[in-house]
């Protein structure tokens, strides 16, 4: 063994492969400060507190909803609490507490947890799945085919190749376009919550629709008792709205809110029961249409265990590891990731993740909203208009320029085969892409 | 196969030639678990025996962490009284057998993978999406050879 060919490997450093430093890239990365992960993430999040806290890029409509509570619940404990103190019992300031502070806590939770996002596979696995064997023995790389199926209890599934994240997900995973990440049991994305709803924080936002719905029930019983109260007597009722002025704001508030808080209170409690997600209900995945139960395939068959499976199952830990360092020998692109897509990749495909400009999403944030919050109707329409705007607006073409640093371990992406329909793929010849995955693994 | 004798004589004296990704089975849902069959690429460098115990115990441990009993219900239910707030305290249980498999797999890396010039990769570290396993050549006997392999791709 010569000197010359010593070669120290770190296990550790194995995971991400370090990609071939050029001398300008060398001389650029001065820093020796040690990167947390999370600063190199490629998913549209933002982190706070070094990586402890994750949010959704768009933070949506969250200071809204906080603020919302936060003011009703402030103004019933200054301006009715005192008078029903007096008049019935300590309890209700109490119990209104204990409830505030349940809601806002699970809704926190809710926000600043990682959903269950999925990290993308590294260049190694992303070659091991596209090499295919012909029957000559001949080695060539494709994308895989698009869908895999495979049987799940018994039941027929389909797995969705992800282009972005560049696998094959897991069952019950889906691809949140705003936060373009792989979200393990995909719920929806919420915008009140300002993040997506997946399987590690699903638990805490059941909490926080039901405890919020209790919360408005409660305060509008409340203030109903207290304005009839006042109203007795030789007042009047509209005297009593005078007197009390607060509680017409937390009337109107709670009024309007405890139509969509009971209704997705109810809807959710169904998911739970039945153990399945909102985007599963919506696609009507497994309901058949002869009417039967349902084809589940995740279904415990019982509602006890499957609520149980769902709000009290383990914690999964997240897969994501924010905070834990990068190895020191991987020197991150920053390539725009945008500008890398071949401009006949994007399809009109919900789950292929293309750019869209930011201001569109933003209108259709907002319009998405109006249609949320004017409709009384079910939750099921009020969640098909937040979602579905969303996945049209994927679907457009143009690609914008991103800033985001792909992951250390996802190298210049220039060299791989681009995800283009085989037609465009002309101008690259299978040496060519052999000698760019030869480059890749070696 | 290459001979090494423990863990760092793999470090020193040998560099990576291929690697096997064992993927997640399916068929029982979303539970955590991976396919048992041994991939051909490393037919020739470890006895089926020992890969298959390996991924078994590995299965067994994650369904040991996402098992739903009597002790989930009564933490579930603890935890969602407390508003969640004790999962920023306390260690939840699939943590803690996440850290038992951390040690079983470098129990088992040092005593049977890197005496073949094999090496396992934690399946947390990869999303848990496959086990990894890193083959290695001896540098000085290899010379020049490089992916070894042009059967097909690892087991499913």
């Amino acid at each position: 063994m010569k000197n010359c060919e010593y070669q120290q490997i770190d296990p550790l450093a194995l995971g991400t492969p370090a990609s071939t430093p050029t001398s300008t890239q060398c001389a650029k990365n001065k820093s020796h400060r040690p990167r947390r992960k999370w600063e190199v993430f490629p998913g549209r999040n933002r982190f706070y507190c070094d990586g402890r806290i994750i949010v959704a890029r768009q933070c949506g409509v969250l200071p809204l909803t906080l603020g919302l509570i936060v003011v009703t619940s402030v103004l019933f404990f200054i301006f009715d609490c005192p008078f029903l103190v007096t008049h019935l019992t300590i309890c209700i300031p109490v119990v209104a507490g204990v409830l505030f502070l349940f809601v806002v806590i699970t809704l926190l939770q809710t926000s600043f947890t990682d959903p269950g996002i999925l990290p993308r596979a590294l260049p190694e696995e992303v070659t091991n799945t596209e090499r295919q064997i012909d029957n000559s023995g001949s080695v060539t790389y494709r994308p895989p085919p698009r869908t895999k199926e495979i049987i799940i209890n018994g039941e027929v599934v389909k797995l969705k190749y992800c282009f972005t994240c560049k696998m094959f997900r897991p069952p019950r995973t889906s691809h949140c376009s705003l936060c373009d990440n792989c979200v393990e049991r995909f719920d929806h994305h919420c915008p009140w919550v300002g993040n997506c709803v997946g399987k590690r924080n699903y638990r805490f936002f059941y909490t926080f629709i039901v405890s919020l719905s209790f919360l408005t029930s409660f305060i509008l019983g409340c203030v109903i008792t207290h304005l009839t109260l006042r109203s007795q007597g030789d007042k009047g009722f509209l005297q009593a709205l005078q007197e009390s002025p607060a509680s017409v704001v937390e009337l109107v508030v709670c009024f309007f809110s405890i139509w969509s808080t009971l209704g997705l209170s109810g809807f959710h409690t169904y998911l739970v029961a039945s153990n399945l997600t909102t985007n599963e209900d919506i696609k009507g995945s497994w309901s058949t249409k002869r009417g039967e139960e349902s084809g589940n395939p995740y279904s415990y068959n019982g509602i006890f265990r499957n609520c149980c499976a769902v709000l009290c199952g383990p914690m999964p830990p997240s897969l994501i590891d924010r905070r834990g360092f990068l190895p020191p020998d991987v020197i991150p692109r920053t390539v725009a990731s945008g500008s890398e897509l071949h401009p006949f990749m994007a399809k009109n495909d919900t789950n292929m993740c293309t750019q869209a400009p930011k201001k569109l999403l933003e209108t259709v944030a907002h319009s998405s909203l109006v249609h949320s919050t004017c409709t009384s109707a079910t939750p099921k329409t009020a969640l098909v208009t937040q979602e579905f705007p969303f996945n049209s607006v994927s679907s457009m073409l143009s690609p914008s320029n991103t800033t985001q640093v792909p992951l250390p371990a996802a190298r210049d992406n220039r060299r791989s085969t681009p995800w283009t329909r085989p037609a465009v793929r002309e101008g690259i010849t299978q040496k060519g892409m052999l000698d760019a995955y030869k480059y890749q693994v070696s | 196969g290459p001979e090494f004798h423990n863990l760092q004589e793999l470090r020193q004296s040998a560099s990576l030639a291929n690697k096997v990704f064992i993927q997640r089975d399916y068929s029982e849902g979303t539970v955590c678990k991976f396919h048992t069959k041994l991939p051909s690429e490393l037919d020739s460098r470890i006895e089926k025996t020992l890969f298959e115990d390996t991924v078994k115990t590995l299965n067994n441990y994650y369904a040991e962490a996402e098992k739903i009993g009597g002790h989930a219900y009564l933490e579930g239910c603890l935890a969602c009284i407390t508003a969640y707030l004790i999962f920023l305290c306390m260690e939840t249980r699939y943590e803690k057998v996440l850290k038992k498999i951390s040690r079983y797999i470098q129990e088992q890396n040092e005593k049977i993978y890197a005496p073949r010039g094999l090496l396992i990769t934690d399946p947390i570290e990869r999303g848990m999406r496959v086990i990894e396993i890193s083959i290695y050549e001896d540098r000085s006997s290899s010379g020049s050879s490089t992916s070894s392999s042009t059967t097909s791709s690892s087991g499913r």
